[in-house]
This record gives structure tokens, sequence and C-alpha cells, in this order.
């Protein structure tokens, strides 16, 4: 990409780790360390990467996204809006009665929700049931997938990539977002997932390791994981990230996991989210 | 009855996904490598490359089917009871019926007729599980008719299903598929008004047989067949309720959380009557042979005479 593509791809995931957090201050509820960790991979995707279109959320030969860490729905309703699937003014109604935006994604409300997630460890097999299904229908598209490091704790995850390597999936691209953190403080002290890198190799996946805040790198992963289509071989993508990423006092602190901010820590993060969306357009029109 | 030919409904599974299959692409099947036991084995065989074994991993292969579901495919997906409704709960009320997916779950070896392989096994919980789970379709043939009436009915239903079979070969009363079986309609099997027999999958052949041992000593049993648990066919019950007066209800299931549970939901609130559950009361099962276990455990037309009679002049 090229370095002005690069600076509107930050500008826009700037704009989404705004709304997420406006929304999870809205209904004073909401895990705000995850969607910020994941945002700059949501963006990538939903503005670059995948094959969509907003208009015809249901187009039968668009990629899919199965958000296995569920619980950072406020960061994929962002993206979907910003995408324009839905209003943007919408994601102020998260969490409250009578919204579309549930807690965690629910695939028949939500225009661009393409797997109803939030019980860890499930979104990655439905991933693969779609890979399966896709090639059994002959489609070529991709089913990508975002799990988190603490969510590899369940087996079931493990069972799903012994289904994405037994049956070949290389239709399928895993980004494990690896921000080392849960809501009970370290992964490595909870429980330890790690090394991701030789299990899921061991387990058949082609991995790559990637810095999961950079735009170009996230790019490559991409890149990555379409040079490997056609080997028969499941993708993994491993994004070193910070839970919290964009607002100082959230980045690396287990406690901003499932916790809203207050009105003067919501005014707060948006002041930084702005002063690094004004630098971003000074360079990118520069 | 007796003398009739007898077939497991899991057999009738076999036979009836291989002709469904062959009448729509869009049905997949899948198994976690009990196809020889649950029959899905017999689409294989004609459909090699439709059926996709998931290994011994229940839970992945119910999210796994949700997924195919949410592409547009219709998997039927098979292992024992315990397992697909034990093991797979959670990922079928996440991923299956909470996002409402056409899913059909055909689950073989309910109940304690299992046999030889003892509680681990038999699983006497499954209605009660999903039961629980909100448009969940909830079906337990009786016969090989039945049983493959049932399968072609959850291809034409737009939701999930859950379909218990089972390992023992069973009377066959319906003389053939094409009988007019509805999702949530019941039907009486023998009339009467001196009291009502309500009975699911292999306790229906019983409540008949109990039926007729009861009418040769002047006690005229109505016997009302329900494969479908969910949604309850109301209607038949109340009126089967109102006209008899009294109700037992049978089935191969714990007498919590089945049959039972639901015709006294049923009548508490529309048609106070009492009710006697035949059933497994609330204990594990153990190995042995299956039609011994049945006995023992009081799942015979023997049992159900010996209540009736008790029950009528109570």
């Amino acid at each position: 990409m090229t370095e002005k593509e690069k600076l509107q791809l930050q500008i826009e995931a700037c704009d989404l780790r705004r709304n997420a957090l406006i929304a999870i201050h809205a209904c004073n509820s909401g895990h705000p360390g995850g969607s910020l960790s994941a945002a700059d991979l949501l963006t990538y995707l939903y503005f670059k990467g995948m094959k969509i279109d907003p208009q015809n959320p249901k187009w039968e030969d668009r990629d899919r996204f199965v958000l296995s860490k569920g619980h950072a729905a406020p960061g994929l309703y962002s993206a979907l809006a910003l995408r324009g699937f839905f209003p943007v003014e919408e994601l102020t109604t998260l969490r409250k009665i009578g919204s579309r935006l549930q807690g965690h994604p629910n695939m028949n409300t939500v225009p661009g929700v393409d797997m109803s997630t939030g019980s860890l460890g499930q979104g990655i097999s439905a991933a693969a049931g779609m890979a399966k299904a896709a090639k059994y229908l002959n489609k070529d598209l991709t089913v990508y997938t975002l799990m988190g490091d603490g969510e590899l704790a369940e087996g079931e995850c493990w069972e799903a990539f012994m289904f994405a390597s037994n049956y070949k999936l290389d239709n399928l691209c895993v980004f494990v977002d690896v921000n080392r953190l849960q809501i009970d403080g370290r992964t490595s002290d909870v429980m330890n997932t790690e090394p991701l890198d030789k299990k899921l190799e061991a387990f058949g996946f082609r991995i790559l390791k990637i810095n999961g805040h950079d735009m170009a790198e996230i790019e490559k992963a991409d890149e990555f994981y379409k040079a490997g289509k056609g080997q028969g071989v499941p993708t993994a993508i491993l994004m070193d990230t910070l839970k919290g990423k964009g607002v100082s006092f959230m980045e690396d602190q287990a406690g901003w996991h499932g916790k809203a901010p207050s009105d003067e820590e919501l005014e707060k993060a948006l002041a930084e989210l702005d002063a690094a969306k004004a630098e971003l357009e000074a360079k990118c029109n520069g | 009855m007796a003398d009739m030919k007898k077939i497991a409904t899991r057999d009738s599974y076999g036979k009836a996904i291989t002709q469904l299959g062959a009448e729509h692409n869009d049905i997949v099947v899948m198994d976690a490598d009990l196809a020889g036991s649950t029959k899905s084995g017999v689409f294989r065989k004609e459909f090699p490359n439709r059926h996709f074994n998931c290994g011994i991993a229940e839970g992945n292969m119910m999210a796994v089917a949700a997924g195919m579901a949410a592409m547009g495919l219709v998997p039927y997906v098979s292992s024992f009871a315990m397992f697909a409704a034990g093991r797979g709960f959670e990922q079928i009320r996440n991923s299956i019926g909470y996002p409402h997916l056409n899913v059909k779950i055909v689950a073989s070896h309910g109940g304690i007729s299992v046999g030889e392989d003892g509680a681990s096994h038999q699983c006497c919980e499954d209605f009660a599980l999903m039961r629980s789970i909100p448009g969940m379709v909830v079906m337990c043939p009786a016969d090989d008719a039945e049983a493959q009436a049932a399968v072609r009915a959850a291809y034409e239903h737009n939701g999930p299903v859950y379909i218990r079979t089972g390992r023992l070969a069973v009377p066959q009363f319906h003389e053939s598929v094409d009988f007019g079986f509805k999702i949530g309609k019941g039907e009486v099997l023998r009339e009467g008004d001196d009291i009502a027999i309500i009975a699911t999958g292999l306790m229906v052949a019983e409540a008949v047989a109990a039926a007729d041992a009861l009418a040769e000593k002047g006690i005229h049993a109505r016997v009302v067949n329900l494969c479908t648990i969910k949604p309850l066919d109301e209607e038949l019950v109340v009126k089967a309720a109102k006209e008899c007066g009294k109700v037992i209800t049978c089935e191969e299931h714990n007498i919590l959380g089945g049959l039972g549970e639901a015709v006294c939901g049923v009548l508490s609130e529309k048609c106070p009557t009492p009710v006697r559950r035949i059933g497994v009361n609330d204990e594990f099962g153990h190995s042995g042979p299956a039609a011994a276990l049945l006995k023992e455990f009081g799942l015979c037309a023997e049992h159900i005479v010996e209540v009736a009679e008790e029950f009528v002049k109570a």
C-alpha cells in the first residue's frame, strides 16, 4: 500500500476506536480493551481486505468475517457502521433494550455480521464450517476470523484447527489478537497458551507473526495468506498487539477488558484519538 | 405386533437420509467417528464427498455445522445422543439455536436401550436439554416409517431440529412412510376413554401392547403417539385428558425434563388432570441386554398395565 493509503486507513482506525468508545460509554458497559487491540485489523479488513458490499450485505460470494472473540463487538459494529452497513448514529444504541446491536454479535439483526458469536471457541469452528462449505459450493471466497490469545485456552479451538487442517482449508485465514491480557490478568499467568506459533504449526498451519497495529504488515499478512491459496494449508496470523491500543491509560491494562470509561475518561480518550487523527491528517494532506 | 419385522430407527435414518440426499444437493452429513453406528455411514457410502467426518470432537462438529448452515447448506449431524446433545449442548444452544440456523441433529443411541455400553452411553437427558433451547424442534420417532418421515419433515422445516433415534430394533406399526406425518402433530393409535397413555419413541409400541392387554381386562385405554415432544400437540393432549380423565406418560428418558413434564406443563395450565409418569426415575442406567434393562426399569407393556390398573381404580 502507498504511504497515503496507509495514513488513510490509520485515520479510519482512529474513527473506529472513537466510535467504539462512545458506544461503550453510552451504555456504560462493554469491552474496550479487545475492541481497541483489534481496531487496526478490523479497519484493514472492512476498508481494504475483504470482498464485501455494504449495499448487499447478504451477497453470496462475499468474503466472510467471524469475530470469534465476540466481545470485541463494539469494534466490529463501528467498522460496519463506518463502512456503511448501517448508520453510525445507531452505535450509541449498543447493548440497550430494543437495539440491533446486542452485547455480542447477532447475525440475524445486524447487517454485515456473518455469524453470531460470543461464546469463546465457537466462532473458529463456525468459520471452519463456512470455509468447508465454500469449498463444497465451489465458491472462491475467504473466511477471515479473529480470535483472542486467551480464547485459545478453549479446547474447541484446537478441535477446529484440526478440522481446518484435515480438510485442507486454504480459504481460511485465522488472525490471533495476541494482546497477552484477559479478564483475570496476564494470559501467561491465567493459562499460558504460548508458544502459539509452534502449536499452530504442529496443527498444520502456515504461520506469520506481525505487528497487529501496522497497516502495511497487516496487508502483508493478507498477501501471505493469499499466496498460500491452492496449497491446501490453512493460515494463521499471530498479531502482536496492545490491549487498549490508542488510549494511553487503557494500553496493556487488564482492567480495561470489560469496563466502560467514565465521562472524564471518555473525554480524555477522545482527545488523545483526535490528536492522533489530526497528526495523521496533517501528514496525509502534507 | 410381536410378529412384525423389527427395525431400529437409526437404520431408518440411514435409509431416509440417503434417499433425501439424492433429492437435495444442499444436504451434507456429518458424524463424529460413529458413522457405522449412527447409520450416517449409509449416506457416506452413496455420497462420500458429501459426508464429513469430524473425528471425536462433537462440540466442534456442532459449530462447524452452524457455519455450513450459515452458508446455505442443510447439515444433518450425527453422534450418540449422549455426545450430540450432551457434549455439544452449548454449541447447539449458542451457535445453532440462538441464530436459528438450519441444522438437523440426528442423535442415535438414545435411552437405556443402548444396553451393554452402560450408563456413560445411555442418554436419558437429551429431551430435557434440547427442549430448553428456544426454537428447537424435538422428535423421537417410534418406528421405521415415522423415523423416515421425521427425517424428511426436518428438511422441509426451516430451523434447528433434534431427532433421537434408537439402537434397538423396534416393531413397525405404520404401513408406509406416507401416513401423513407432521411436525407437532400426534396421532391416536387406540381409541378409548378410561385412561390415556401418551408415549414417545420405543414406548409407543409398549403402550399399544399395554392397551391391548388392558382391553382384555375391560379397561379401554387411548394410546397417543407423540413423536414431536416440542412443539407439543397441546390440542391432542388436552382432548385426551378431557375425555379420559387420567393420563399416563411413557418415555425412555428421565421423568424429569422430558415428555412427562411437557404434558404435565400443558395440562396443569389448560386442563388439570391426574398424571402418572413412566420413565427413568431420575437415576443412571447400567450395563445389560436392552430388553432386560427396559423390563428392569419398568419401560415395558407389563409395567404400563400395572400402573394403569392401579391408576384407574384410584
